[in-house]
């Protein structure tokens, strides 16, 4: 038998304990039609640095858990879409692309410069301000049964789109952050983007092939074969400076054709039990203290790209022909930010550019991670109402 | 037919929708998972689905079975005039023929011609499946199947005049 340290028994408590605390959060946020992702966050505020009760056996473990998190966030952002998905995104949609890069995330950099984070600290901003959450907009369209909707592929598209921006955002943040002297940096990132390239290559060329040598008729095994490889790269990768989380969505890209599909089913509970484990992480990592000082910044951030976001959306569904309430959809869907944003917080948390940019992401993740949700459910009854209202209108009329 | 539109949803799945004649438009979601979705669109606004009902692959075959049972029988009825030389006929006894008033095993159709008769018609009534003791009258529609050449030879059969 396993001899069980006094230590390892307030392991097991606490982490017993707090993931109980997640599932009543969780619960309450789907009977209320929220993302849990921002009340993890608070409960981490709020068992963290400075918070109501401090963990202290668990926090390690945590720690842990939130690094292989992020890994698995990333590995599935990366399966999220097959190879040909990402080929078509670029080649149809890349000016609605254009468009969601340059609204969004500008204000971040312009915030950013205006906070005094430096270029890296400015450019990690954008980021957070630019990506919105997939996680959160998948649910949400489920939720108000909207995904069968015609301005849906647009909104699809902009996430597609993001998700390739991100291919090359994060390798390239990785490069910056090591710092170092200009050469340096550009081998860097050449040598990231390179790799993504050949990832990217791999997905759209031999998406079969790799089905073939991965696939295995058991479950476990293939659990097993993609974790395994997952974690591998992710290290690999973090030995070579550049960034674990840019492995393991690499490994994310490069898998796909049937076995893409299989494994997303096979890692969605992984992924759910240890990204939560992330953002209670992230949210330790903050004082709550720290949070009523950047609040105002942050709404006003968050305001001004929830309205760019909002412009995005409704700009690029009228392009595609869609009527007055499909664009008013499309554009209040896309403002979500979370689980994204997070991740890119945590890089910027864990590089040390500046104590502020933890708060004040944080602030900024949990305003539009609420609001954002909340935005696009007001606006969905809104656009059938108005739509209601013309359509008797017209009756009248005729 | 109505034209099917097929649209891609990335991470999602793939949409096909169709306008009815009657104007309605339907879709169908098929998720990578295998779930199908049932889309109704709004009718006076086609980017809004009105009614959706999620389906898992089991449902969409019993719902795929059910819609498409009854047109089944419809392509069958088609099909028969049609395949492998085998038509279906609907044949006048006349007034003057021979065999008016006579048992339909009298007139020896199968024998002569290879030609089955299935069903009489009298008075907008049918007899279905006659038996050899059926009587025909003067005025009956004889429903035959058998090769075309057969039932032209039935047809001449049945006007024989008597003798």
């Amino acid at each position: 038998m396993l001899a069980a340290s006094p230590g390892a028994a307030d392991l097991l408590v606490e982490l017993g304990g707090i993931l109980l605390v997640l599932a009543v959060l969780g619960r309450v946020a789907g009977k209320v039609g929220l993302p849990a992702i921002p009340l993890y966050l608070l409960a981490g505020l709020l068992v963290g640095e400075g918070g109501l009760v401090e963990l202290t056996a668990a926090r390690d473990f945590i720690e842990q858990g939130a690094q292989i998190g992020v890994i698995l966030l990333l590995l599935m952002l990366g399966l999220e879409y097959s190879g040909d998905e990402l080929m078509s995104a670029l080649r149809q949609n890349s000016r609605f692309g254009a468009l969601d890069l340059g609204l969004n995330f500008i204000p971040g950099l312009i915030a950013g410069f205006w906070f005094g984070w430096g270029l890296n600290g400015a450019l990690l901003l954008g980021g957070i301000t630019y990506i919105s959450s997939s996680g959160i907009i998948a649910k949400v369209l489920d939720d108000l049964e909207n995904t069968g909707n015609r301005e849906t592929p647009v909104v699809l598209s902009i996430l597609v789109t993001e998700d390739l921006v991100m291919a090359f955002y994060l390798p390239l943040m990785a490069g910056l952050l090591i710092g170092g002297d200009p050469w340096g940096v550009g081998l860097e990132i050449v040598i990231a983007v390179t790799a993504v390239v050949v990832s990217l290559v791999i997905a759209v060329r031999f998406s079969s092939q790799i089905s073939t040598v991965l696939s295995d008729r058991s479950a476990e095994i293939l659990l097993l074969t993609v974790i395994g490889l997952t974690l591998l790269v992710a290290g690999l990768a973090e030995h070579l400076q550049a960034s674990s989380a840019v492995g393991a969505f690499l490994v994310g890209i490069a898998l796909s054709g049937p076995v893409e599909q299989h494994a997303r089913e096979l890692l969605a509970p992984l992924r759910d039990l240890f990204a939560a484990l992330f953002f209670v992480y992230f949210g330790f990592q903050i004082d709550p203290r720290d949070l009523p000082d950047v609040l105002l910044a942050a709404t006003v951030l968050a305001v001004i790209t929830a309205l760019t976001k909002f412009a995005t959306g409704w700009w690029s569904a009228a392009r595609s022909g869609i009527a007055l309430a499909g664009r008013i959809r499309a554009g209040t869907i896309l403002i979500a930010r979370g689980e994204f944003s997070i991740v890119i917080a945590g890089i910027a948390v864990a590089s040390g550019i500046d104590e502020t940019i933890g708060p004040v992401a944080a602030a900024y993740v949990l305003l539009l991670a609420i609001g954002g949700p909340l935005i696009a459910r007001v606006a969905d009854p809104l656009s059938s109402n108005l739509l209601a209202r013309r359509r008797a209108a017209a009756r009248v009329n005729a | 037919m109505a034209e099917i539109s097929e649209t891609n949803l990335p991470g999602v799945g793939l949409r096909h929708e169709f306008v009815c004649e009657s104007g309605d438009r339907i879709g169908v979601i098929t998720r990578h998972s295998g779930r199908r979705d049932l889309l109704i669109f709004d009718e006076d606004d086609p980017d809004t689905v009105s009614e959706s009902a999620s389906l898992t692959p089991d449902e969409a075959r019993i719902l795929a079975d059910l819609l498409g049972g009854a047109t089944l029988v419809e392509r069958f009825d088609d099909l028969r005039q049609h395949i492998a030389g085998l038509s279906i006929d609907w044949l006048p006894v006349s007034e003057s023929s021979k065999f008016a008033g006579q048992a339909l095993g009298a007139t020896e159709m199968r024998t002569r011609t290879g030609v089955s008769a299935i069903a009489v018609l009298r008075a907008g009534q049918a007899i279905p499946a006659p038996g050899p003791d059926q009587v025909l009258l003067g005025g009956d529609t004889v429903v035959v199947v058998g090769t075309a050449d057969g039932i032209d030879a039935a047809s001449h059969l049945l006007c024989t005049p008597e003798s």
